[in-house]
């Protein structure tokens, strides 16, 4: 289990790397750069840059180099210094910018994870021992309306609802007074009011296609020989069955936790704008039309590598939960 | 003998899109204290429905409808486990406590996410106060009692890390902890090879006799019943039809429907190349339940306004034994159960004409199949499965040869590597449709194509060797289409109807799927596809190993008929040694990937040489009841080698009882000790000539 661990962990360092290179070059593939724009903007503006002007910004920012040359600068600094790059359009340094962000993106979609288990677990394993029942159907109907209504709709809506009925402005993650305050209680309790609008949002699609997931995985289990068995124990047919078939319908589920996660966190993107929220959705967005290419790779760079770590989460829970892939691990399969 | 358990006109229906239909209808038996009773019959006939019924675990869409179980609890209280709702707490006391269970396959029926041990002392957690400490310990004892050895290391076993034996072991230790009055055994030995059933069989005896303990064991082996039942119960399609005595019920059987079941299994002995006498046709689906005698289409005695009219009473014949027959009582002079019925000795199979001094059609030379096993943090390879051996074998044209050996001794391997779907590691397989030779090992697949019309395999499990979502007329036609001989779509579907013809089935199954086909049937279109290419070989991988025992001879005699009618040639495989004795003219007898005994089958099965031959040979279980009763059956202990790690020497020589100094040092090679008659032994007379008693002594 300690070797699987460290394999995959030393396995993850190309990947990485691949990661960024990809995560460069794509940023770098259109044609144009930042000057170029800036160049654009300052003749709309009236104003006029020369081609020497030009030629110089591109000295200073780097940009005269090689792609390739270019990258290995970024890389070699992020290694030795933990320097991103400069931001063009925010004139601050990345890292300045993207650790917030990336730290509410990371929080809004664990929340959401915790909301689509919480609720979709319990309806899934309902659904699917009451199979065909009136909570079945409900549960079902609803589960489908929540994957076909857009988040970006749900959001809207879920703001004028709470705006027009309630009084309250829940756009963003924090409250006006918060946004740049130090952390305290207080903020944190702010957090938790604006943040269950975008949780919700973000979870209900996953949550209906989650009660879906178990509720098939259940059904295949439920008349699994082995749960035969441990009814014949006498033992309590709640204990049978979360004891039995429910851990073994979570296998599936569990390895696909990953994708989940991905799903939310690439999903986020209209919603946070929608919602007004401080996450890398928007910031990467802006940063992919203005061609802020140091911003967008961090970005998706760090984003990419939130998405290996989960899988590594989901594969060591995976192990844990299941002695038979920790056999295969034990014996140096996978 | 005071019954433990009655059962009285008991009643289970299955409610489904159809509605109702009716699984169990009124029957009644009854279980004495200490005594073993034998549920009989078909799948399909209702013996895993009263098991669960007793145990009150049946399915949810099943119930019972009517009748009692009247059940003497521990306390001396009676208690009808009928009556109320099946979770009911009192129910639940008696489930796995007083009433326990063992089941077919202990891979699927034990959970592969908790260890043995955490699936024991849930048992005792349910039903005692024990401690955990406490529960654990008596758990490790119940694991020894049963014959696991190094119980508290196995305590923390999976499932998936033990053997097939030792699996099932655990799950009678499962089923026995609470010290149960009763136990209910479905098919416990069905799944293991002869020789650990031979041994599970004795435990279970063991076990009963210490602990005075009643058994409800529910088999479709007549071999099984013979060795362990006390009374049997015969049931046909939810209809208790015969029930008696063990010897009643095996040397003089009353019911057409028992008569039959014993009549369709093969023989070892001399009559094993009479055609079998086949029940016809298949144990009807529950909603297709005739009205009057359940058993009456496939009857040799049907009588019109009788047997499809009224439901036989099942009428008592002597003090022990009764039969559900319109033979027996009030109107049995209507019905002529004791004219001739189709049972002709003159159907004796000729033995085929085999000419063996031509060259064979499949020759291996010394082929061996090794797959490496790669771990570690590059994936190097640490090690190698020796799946085959040094196997060198002839197969001649028009003949059938038999593979037998225990699972997991490269049976499967050999069928795969002849035609390619595993590449043979070293040696040749030369084969030879016509007149010229052609080596199929060092071939690409694409260049073996043309050959696997030639040599066709038929699979042991129907259900998942044909494709759901195609029609029967595709499932034959699609190997004739990538064929080069076919080209136009009316020669296919020429052939296609002949093949089906040849199967025995009617031209308007064509557009059928396979679901609409009962396992039997299933089979046949498996064995169409084999055929409809023309082939000249026919590899048979247990082909009849999931069919009741009447479709099973069905499908035998089919066999044996087209072998006759085209001149196949078949290697035939198969853990069952009674079918293969019936069907080959010369059998094989594999062990640790390599061939330790090769002869005709007359030889091999009455004056075997190699001692797992032998082994194997004794572990046969004959219908016959008391057949056993001075046993000097030879338990074979211990396992099937590792194919990642074979012992030195003869890999036999751990398990066997002959071995000396010298099988543990080198490794015996096959050799010709009389015509035709191959042997992979050091001593290779020590079969025939260690007298009896001695071998009592050994085994002392």
């Amino acid at each position: 289990m300690g070797m699987f661990v460290v394999k995959r962990v030393l396995l993850m360092i190309p990947t990485l790397l691949a990661i960024s290179l990809v995560a460069f070059l794509v940023i770098t593939l259109p044609p144009g750069d930042y000057i170029d724009r800036l160049v654009l903007e300052a003749s709309l503006d009236g104003d006029y840059i020369t081609a020497a002007e030009a030629e110089g910004l591109r000295k200073i920012y780097g940009l005269d180099k090689s792609v390739l040359a270019q990258y290995f600068d970024w890389i070699w600094k992020m290694v030795v210094h933990g320097d991103l790059g400069r931001s063009f359009s925010y004139e601050l340094p990345v890292e300045e910018l993207i650790w917030d962000r990336l730290g509410m993106t990371t929080l809004l979609s664990l929340c959401s994870m915790v909301f689509i288990w919480t609720v979709a677990i319990p309806v899934g394993i309902f659904s699917a021992v009451r199979k065909y029942s009136l909570g079945d159907y409900v549960a079902t109907f609803l589960g489908f309306i929540g994957l076909a209504v857009p988040n970006f709709l749900l959001a809207l809506v879920l703001m004028y609802v709470s705006f027009r009925y309630f009084g309250q402005n829940v756009g963003g993650l924090f409250s006006p007074d918060y946004v740049n305050a130090p952390w305290s209680f207080a903020r944190v309790g702010d957090l938790m009011a604006h943040i269950w609008i975008p949780m919700i949002v973000l979870g209900t699609a996953g949550t209906a296609s989650v009660i879906r997931t178990i509720r098939a995985n259940l059904l295949d289990e439920l008349h699994r020989p082995y749960v035969v068995t441990a009814r014949a124990k006498g033992m309590p047919e709640h204990w049978v069955l979360t004891k039995y078939p429910v851990r073994h319908a979570l296998n599936p589920f569990v390895s696909s936790l990953n994708e989940l996660f991905v799903q939310i966190v690439s999903g986020s993107t209209i919603v946070s704008i929608v919602l007004g929220l401080q996450t890398t959705g928007p910031l990467l967005f802006d940063a992919l039309r203005q061609e802020d290419m140091y911003l967008a790779a961090a970005l998706i760079m760090f984003l990419s590598f939130l998405t290996v770590i989960g899988t590594l989460f989901s594969d060591i829970l995976l192990a844990w939960l299941d002695p038979r892939i920790r056999r295969q691990f034990n014996n140096g399969g996978l | 003998m005071k019954p433990m358990i009655n059962v009285t006109d008991l009643s289970v229906s299955f409610s489904g899109d159809d509605g109702k239909v009716t699984a169990l209808d009124n029957i009644s038996f009854s279980i004495p204290e200490g005594k073993t009773v034998c549920l009989v019959g078909e799948s399909g006939c209702g013996k895993s429905v009263t098991a669960k019924a007793l145990l009150r675990i049946l399915d949810n869409h099943a119930a019972i409808e009517s009748g009692r179980i009247d059940y003497t609890q521990m306390s001396g209280e009676p208690l009808n486990l009928a009556e109320g709702p099946a979770k009911a707490k009192h129910i639940r006391a008696i489930q796995g406590n007083e009433i326990s269970m063992i089941y077919q396959e202990p891979m699927t029926s034990l959970s592969p996410l908790y260890t043995i041990g955490n699936q024991i002392v849930e048992v005792l957690r349910w039903h005692t106060n024990l401690s955990n400490d406490e529960a654990k310990f008596q758990a490790i004892e119940m694991l020894r009692l049963v014959g696991i050895p190094s119980a508290a290391d196995r305590f923390d076993s999976y499932t998936f890390e033990l053997s097939g034996g030792m699996r099932q072991r655990a799950m009678i230790a499962m089923a026995l902890i609470c010290n149960p009055r009763l136990l209910i055994a479905d098919e416990p030995t069905t799944a293991l090879d002869v020789t650990t059933q031979a041994i599970i069989l004795d435990l279970m005896r063991d076990l009963q006799k210490t602990r005075n303990m009643s058994m409800l064991f529910i088999t479709h082996d007549l071999g099984v019943v013979a060795d362990i039942a006390d009374e049997v119960v015969i049931m046909y399609l939810g209809n208790v039809v015969e029930q008696g005595p063990v010897e009643q019920i095996l040397t003089n059987p009353q019911h057409p429907y028992t008569k039959g079941l014993l009549a369709s299994l093969p023989h070892t002995d001399g009559k094993r190349r009479a055609r079998l006498n086949a029940i016809p046709g298949v144990v009807p689906s529950l909603q297709n339940r005739p009205k009057g005698c359940p058993f009456q289409d496939r009857c040799d005695h049907f009588v019109t306004g009788l047997c499809n009219e009224k439901l036989p009473e099942l009428t008592a014949i002597s003090d022990v034994q009764s039969v559900r027959c319109h033979g027996f009582g009030a109107q049995a002079d209507l019905v002529p159960l004791h004219a001739s019925t189709s049972q002709v000795d003159d159907c004796l199979h000729a033995p085929n004409p085999v000419n063996r001094t031509a060259a064979p059609i499949l020759e291996l030379q010394n082929v061996s199949k090794h797959f490496p096993i790669r771990s570690g943090f590059f994936n190097r390879q640490t090690g190698t499965v020796r799946s085959l051996n040094d196997v060198s074998l002839n197969i001649w044209r028009g003949e059938t040869l038999g593979l037998v050996g225990e699972s997991g001794c490269g049976k499967s391997t050999l069928g795969q590597t002849i035609i390619g779907l595993h590449k043979a590691t070293t040696g040749k397989v030369l084969f030879r449709p016509n007149e010229e030779e052609v080596e199929l090992t060092g071939k690409t697949d694409s260049q073996l194509r043309p050959y696997w019309a030639d040599i066709r395999m038929v699979f042991q499990d129907p259900n998942s060797s044909l494709n759901p979502r195609m029609a029967v007329y595709d499932i034959i036609a699609e190997v004739l289409r990538v064929g080069q001989e076919l080209k136009t779509r009316k020669d296919i579907e020429g052939r296609v109807l002949e093949v089906l013809d040849k199967i025995g089935f009617s031209k308007e199954f064509l557009k059928r799927y396979p679901h609409a086909f009962s396992g039997g049937q299933r089979q046949r279109i498996g064995i169409a596809r084999a055929l409809a290419p023309y082939p000249k070989v026919i590899i048979a991988d247990e082909a009849v190993s999931a069919l009741d025992v009447s479709v099973q001879a069905q499908i035998l005699n089919l066999l044996k008929d087209l072998q006759e009618e085209l001149n196949l040639t078949y290697l035939f495989i198969s853990h069952d040694l009674s079918v293969v004795a019936h069907i080959s003219d010369r059998v094989a007898v594999m062990y640790a990937g390599r061939i330790v005994e090769l002869a005709d089958t007359e030889t091999i099965f009455n004056t075997p040489r190699h001692p797992y031959t032998e082994a194997l040979m004794s572990a046969i279980l004959e219908p016959v009841p008391n057949a056993h009763g001075d046993d000097t059956r030879i338990r074979l202990q211990g396992n099937v080698p590792d194919p990642a790690n074979l012992p030195k020497g003869c890999p036999f020589a751990p398990r066997c009882r002959y071995s000396s100094g010298i099988c543990e040092s080198s490794d015996p090679a096959l050799g010709e000790i009389s015509t035709d008659h191959l042997l992979a032994c050091h001593h290779p007379d020590v079969v025939q000539n260690t007298p009896v008693d001695q071998l009592e002594a050994m085994a002392g």
